[in-house]
């Protein structure tokens, strides 16, 4: 592995970026001029190369950034020993409402992914390579597609990389409705086994990696697995990418060493002190107290006591004013409404117990909705064809678990003022107060905040035009309930 | 070799024939989809196999049990 040292991303301290780099180098998404520049060539790997660099993956302690956290080199030997040509299926959908890091990596850095494409395909024998992005980004579509454009007039690419725009819909990401879609069926999941590493797209090995997933390993394939080891902590290699939002005053997407205490990647948004709670994960993360986790690292192992896990790498702090379990409902509710309604426990179970936590956040109960929730939460685990009903029971119970003395109060008391108020806002009213809707995008600025730099981390942010402050917006329109962005409506019917 | 009723669970449609020629392994939730609560032992295999082809939905095979094949 030769080690180009144009300007080698650090590893640490201030340094901290690595997928950022070219991005801070020049500020704008990075041309594969720029991205040449910054980390060198891409890696040629010839026969033993390509047996090499799954050693060097494996040596790196790369695990996957899409939210599962599977060590990667182990799925990419399953799939280059699998029977038949491999396929490469890069997952750039980010479809968890929460996270915006894939997007931000795919339009401000598309050639590390791309590499990353290239180098896994190469690595495992692969001669397809799909890259799977939501159709509802078109800016997204077009930033890749210029990128592409590039590569093929400098002559990159020996496997061609196919561009797919994707139905989006929360489930539509999940490994299995890829595999389903790019083979000529609708986009959702199947039942398991077979997984795709055994037989995936086009009946197939196929190794499906999500974008920050590759972007790694463009880089591992340049400067080797131990250089990735440098950055890290509490149990985990390399660098990862957050999205960090809800009651900071940065809100944006981060660059930092795996394994930082959950607190410190909070302050590197400028959390609001009066937060007591943080969704840790995602939409199938899990709340917690903020108390108990600031000082766990933000890896699997780190957050393991604690019943979390980073997932996709999001921290959502809860507002001040905000009432967690109407958050949580809320969020329920759409993961309700996002189901394939394939399988009769995530088709009837899901809407149940998003309105048992509906009636208890709300406070006009129907029976006893807490009794309820008890008895339905474990019912519904593992009894999906995909891990929807299990991600969306671990969310609820979780937010029992977080806000238990909420719980308790709304059960006696009925509820309470935060939860009365954020009913009364239609959900399309409510300040999202963190990024544009996604068809607005183009028309953002994007910016990058230099006085507002936290030591330690790279940041990456996005604000309206004329508002690149997210304090300024923060104080502008204070938050009374939600932060999370709000549900899109469910598109009936479109999943091909 | 252990086995275990495994569920199709995008096939099965709740018709809940399942539970009534299987309750020792199989109980209904409260949407009337089947839960599997246990591995088959040795005396109930004949009744397994009989549950399986009985399912309207084809939704259920006898696997070898355990099938933790968690990966994603």
């Amino acid at each position: 592995m030769t080690q180009h040292h144009t300007g080698v991303p650090r590893a640490r301290g201030a340094g901290t970026g690595r997928l950022t780099s070219s991005w801070h180098a020049s500020g704008r998404p990075a041309t594969l001029r720029e991205h040449t520049a910054c980390y060198g060539p891409p890696p040629q790997l010839s026969g033993r190369g390509r047996r090499e660099l799954i050693d060097q993956v494996a040596a790196s302690g790369l695990t996957g950034r899409g939210g599962a956290g599977f060590p990667t080199a182990t799925k990419m030997r399953a799939v280059a020993s699998g029977r038949g040509r491999p396929v490469v299926v890069a997952n750039g959908m980010e479809s968890e409402p929460a996270s915006e890091k894939d997007q931000a990596l795919l339009s401000r850095s598309p050639h590390l992914v791309l590499d990353g494409i290239a180098t896994a395909a190469e690595s495992i024998g692969a001669t397809e390579a799909h890259l799977c992005l939501p159709r509802s980004r078109a800016w997204l579509i077009d930033a890749v597609l210029a990128a592409q454009d590039e590569r093929y007039r400098a002559g990159l690419d020996r496997v061609p990389v196919t561009v797919h725009a994707m139905p989006h819909h929360y489930v539509s990401s999940e490994e299995t409705a890829l595999v389903r879609w790019l083979s000529g069926g609708e986009a959702k999941p199947m039942s398991t086994p077979p997984r795709p590493f055994e037989r995936g797209a086009g009946k197939r090995p196929t190794l499906i990696d999500n974008a920050e997933t590759l972007a790694h390993l463009a880089l591992i394939g340049r400067y080797g697995g131990a250089w990735f080891r440098r950055a890290g902590a509490g149990g985990a290699t390399g660098t990862m990418l957050t999205t960090v939002t809800g009651a900071v005053v940065r809100p944006g997407v981060y660059e930092v060493e795996a394994g930082l205490p959950v607190g410190d990647v909070l302050a590197l948004a400028g959390l609001d002190g009066a937060s007591e709670a943080v969704l840790i994960g995602g939409y199938f993360g899990t709340w917690h107290d903020l108390r108990t986790v600031t000082d766990l690292p933000l890896s699997a192992a780190g957050l393991r006591p604690a019943g979390g896990s980073p997932g996709a790498g999001v921290l959502v702090a809860l507002p001040p004013g905000a009432c967690g379990l109407a958050e949580a409902a809320r969020i329920l509710r759409y993961l309700a409404s996002q189901s394939a309604q394939q399988c009769g426990p995530c088709i009837f179970g899901l809407p149940a117990i998003a309105d048992d936590l509906s009636q208890l956040a709300a406070g006009r109960p129907d029976g006893d909705p807490l009794a309820r929730l008890h008895r339905r939460l474990p019912v519904l685990v593992s009894r999906g064809a995909c891990r929807h009903p299990d991600g969306a029971v671990r969310m609820a119970a979780s937010a029992l678990t977080a806000f238990a003395a909420d719980v308790e109060s709304h059960a006696r008391h009925r509820s309470c003022q935060a939860a009365v108020r954020g009913r009364q806002d239609t959900p399309q009213s409510v300040e999202t107060g963190r990024r544009p809707e996604y068809a607005d995008s183009r028309d953002t600025e994007q910016f990058w905040d230099d006085d507002h730099r936290p030591a330690g981390a790279q940041y990456w942010s996005e604000g309206r035009r004329g508002q690149p402050d997210g304090r300024a917006r923060w104080n502008a329109a204070p938050q009374r309930t939600a932060l999370l962005p709000v549900p899109r409506p469910f598109a009936e019917g479109d999943w091909r | 070799m252990t086995q275990k009723v495994q569920i199709d669970r995008t096939a099965c449609t709740g018709h809940g024939l399942c539970a009534d020629l299987l309750p020792e392994l199989i109980e209904l939730d409260e949407w009337g989809y089947p839960i599997v609560v246990d591995t088959v032992p040795p005396g109930l295999t004949a009744h397994a196999r009989r549950a399986v082809s009985a399912c309207p939905a084809l939704a259920l095979r006898l696997a070898r049990a355990p099938r933790q094949h968690e990966h994603r």
